[in-house]
């Protein structure tokens, strides 16, 4: 048993995401151990960011990955020539069941209902957890298969399910590479966008056979040899699993369907053979009709894939008799959403259909990559997200408003028009009045109040100025000055003040004109 | 206050700001559900996408459909198939006379007798063109879901007239079967993978060759 999470140690750096198996592997654990240390005991984002700076590979994988999928996701949206009206028509659908999300959620609980599902909730990740770990337990299992799904990362569900025993193994062939290379995901689709091909064929080599059927001793780095590696270890999983646990990228109140959208096939092995299926979806991912798929099918794919349609779609409705697990369950997470929900200028987050198109057109996360922003989300969505779903109590989450130089780029790709630089600038506003004190920057704020309220003090000022002027005559621009102005001259230049100001100029030159 | 009341009450006093109680007028939503989009060459647009997505594609008539069942099936070195319970019988018997063992589903097979299996045939519910993709509602004459999922090869017959040009057709079409409590898959090209340097990979969990009969 390991020790409670919230006593685990902060991170020290982001280097430790990466994994070092040689201090991770834990002979009581069931499952590959992740990095030590928690994501909210991170250093601010700016600090991770120059640490992954210095990773040549990291930057060289992420720049091919990055833009392979941007090119990709530009060519399919540029086929669909009502794209626009896509997009205002997803904003419009999402906002309609944020703002009567109550509505909503009552309506989705009833359908899955009547349709044979099993309805929890659960406040926290903590009582989500728990409700997970007593359904698996009550199936005296001590496995489960998973579905990849962001919630269930965001709530830490595999660590609280190795806490009780139970091995959760991940089945989408980057959360296998992540999970067996004692490491975390880096990226909303592609989670191992920052391994190359390498490094994966030395983690199947090593991993593998320590919890289940082995790669071949003579696997190349060929793609296709890795995955076929992955089908064969995952394959007696899949045989053998009788519990299943899976997110969900929409939920319809309408009729009570939960939708997964895939590539490779381990999703549907997971939600239609064991017996019993366990979705944890947040609250937010909830769709009034079943009508409304018609414009999140075609907004998803495309902007996450860059497909026209993802390989493969899964689309249930409670349980269906003779066919798939006959025991379903669904948990409705808040976990920090009704608090995105309160602010009406931070709601937009919650229309996030989680595409990973924001992430692949930012020059910043092009650049650090996700392990920087301390959490499952990164990227620019990470930035807005995180913030307002735990709070602006830990340095990571302060610094995250600032990990952007809010060019737009994520706008413009956001399929469903979330404006994360407008929500960007509002929440640096919320950090700046959280940490208000007497900072250098509000004494010089003030400070400029007092000079500009009368043109008495301005002249004063200007004085001032002209007489520091006249003391170093043959300096052109001041440079990196000591403290308290260090932090703003570090990376500007000032030019010199003029020697007379232009009131003094002017009651010299013009003065006699006016009377 | 349980769970459940928490979060409800948490969400209403979320949103004091909507004064409007009712959803539609509140957030009017300016799209036109369901639009026919005029599409021509509506089948060879669908043959096209898919196999842009690596499946294979073969058109026929529908005389020509048992025959055809077997020869795909047989050029796929396909031994052992399952079958559905209401496939068309002279697909069965098509494909029993070419020599491929068949199983069927009734007791239902466990997971490790399907994946002794190599194949499955199938009939399908709907076919979108623009993107290449085949819905199965899972009726008798598609079989429930681990049919189509676990066995390496999937054949699936799809009816011309099933073929819609978009995606918002398909739903139009496919809502009556989920209101029914159907589950669909949907299904674009084989199964595939980009997870590892963003190369494309096709088969890893799902079925690796997807032979789709169109006919006509």
């Amino acid at each position: 048993m390991s020790t409670p999470r919230s006593s685990s140690p902060p991170l020290r750096s982001p280097e430790q995401l990466h994994g070092d198996p040689a201090v991770s592997t834990d002979a009581a654990r069931r499952t590959p151990a992740p990095p030590a240390g928690t994501y909210l005991g991170m250093p601010r984002f700016q600090k991770n960011a120059r640490e992954q700076l210095a990773n040549e590979q990291l930057r060289k994988n992420l720049r091919h990955a990055t833009g392979t999928i941007r090119a990709k996701r530009a060519d399919r949206v540029a086929e669909v020539p009502e794209w626009e009206e896509l997009r205002l028509a997803g904003e419009a659908i999402k906002n309609r069941t944020l703002r009567h999300l109550d509505t909503y959620l009552v309506q989705l609980e009833e359908s899955l209902t009547r349709a044979g599902a099993t309805v929890h909730w659960a406040r926290d990740a903590a009582e989500a957890n728990r409700i997970v770990v007593d359904l698996v337990k009550a199936k005296g299992v001590d496995e489960v298969v998973k579905v990849k799904s962001m919630a269930t990362q965001e709530i830490e569900l595999n660590e609280a399910l190795e806490e009780a025993g139970v091995a959760a193994w991940e089945t989408d062939l980057a959360e296998l590479i992540v999970q067996l290379g004692h490491d975390r995901p880096s990226h909303i689709l592609v989670p191992a966008i920052h391994r190359n091909r390498s490094e994966v064929r030395e983690i199947f080599l090593r991993e593998m056979k320590q919890y289940g059927t082995p790669a071949p001793e003579d696997i190349t780095d060929d793609p296709a040899e890795l995955a076929g590696a992955a089908r064969r270890h995952l394959r007696e999983k899949f045989l053998r699993a009788k519990v299943a646990i899976s997110g969900a990228n929409f939920a319809v109140a309408e009729t009570g369907t939960l939708v997964v959208v895939e590539s490779e096939g381990n999703g549907r092995m997971c939600l239609t053979l064991p017996e019993t299926l366990i979705s944890v979806v947040g609250i937010e991912k909830v769709l009034p009709t079943f009508a409304d798929l018609e414009v999140f099918m075609q907004l998803l794919p495309r902007s996450s894939t860059g497909e026209r349609m993802n390989p493969y779609t899964s689309m249930w409705t409670g349980v269906t008799p003779g066919d798939g697990p006959q025991e379903v369950h669904v948990v409705l997470v808040d976990n920090g959403r009704t608090n995105a929900l309160a602010d009406p200028d931070g709601r937009a987050a919650l229309r996030c259909i989680r595409c990973s198109a924001c992430l692949n057109i930012c020059p910043v996360y092009e650049r650090v990559g996700g392990h920087a922003y301390g959490s499952v989300y990164p990227g620019p969505i990470g930035a807005v997200l995180n913030p307002q779903l735990r709070g602006i109590e830990h340095e990571i989450d302060q610094s995250l408003p600032y990990a952007s130089s809010l060019c737009g780029a994520c706008f413009e790709v956001c399929p469903v028009r979330i404006p994360i630089p407008d929500m960007l600038v509002h929440l640096r506003k919320q950090v700046a009045d959280h940490k208000r004190g007497p900072h250098v920057e509000s004494t010089a704020i003030a400070l400029a109040g007092w000079v500009l309220s009368d043109h008495k003090h301005l002249e004063l000022a200007e004085r001032a100025a002209a007489l520091a002027a006249r003391a170093l005559p043959h300096t052109t621009h001041l440079g990196p000055l000591p403290w308290p102005a260090s932090p703003w001259t570090r990376a500007r230049d000032l030019p010199m003040p003029p020697q007379e100001s232009f009131r003094e100029w002017w009651r010299k030159n013009r003065g006699e004109e006016r009377r | 206050m349980n769970a459940r009341e928490e979060i409800l009450a948490r969400v209403r006093s979320a949103l004091v700001d909507v004064t409007q109680p009712d959803p539609v007028l509140d957030v009017p939503i300016d799209w036109e559900y369901g639009r026919p989009v005029a599409m021509p060459d509506v089948l060879d647009r669908f043959v096209e996408m898919c196999e842009d997505y690596k499946a294979t594609v073969v058109r026929c008539g529908s005389a020509e459909v048992p025959g055809r069942v077997a020869v795909l099936l047989t050029g796929a070195g396909v031994r052992s198939v399952v079958l559905p319970a209401r496939l068309e019988p002279s697909w069965r018997q098509a494909v029993e006379a070419a020599g491929v063992a068949i199983h069927d589903d009734e007791p239902p097979l466990s997971r490790t007798e399907l994946d002794a299996i190599d194949g499955v045939v199938t009939a399908a519910a709907v076919g979108i063109a623009e993107t290449g993709t085949i819905v199965l509602d899972h009726a008798s004459d598609q079989g429930r879901r681990a049919l189509t999922l676990v066995p390496d090869t999937h054949l699936v017959v799809v009816r011309s007239d099933q073929v819609v040009p978009s995606v918002p057709e398909a739903v139009v079409r496919l809502s009556g079967a989920v209101a029914e409590g159907a589950a669909l898959t949907w299904i674009s090209g084989p199964s595939a993978t980009s997870d590892i340097e963003l190369s494309r990979v096709e088969g890893v969990h799902g079925p690796r060759n997807l032979l789709v009969l169109l006919v006509e």
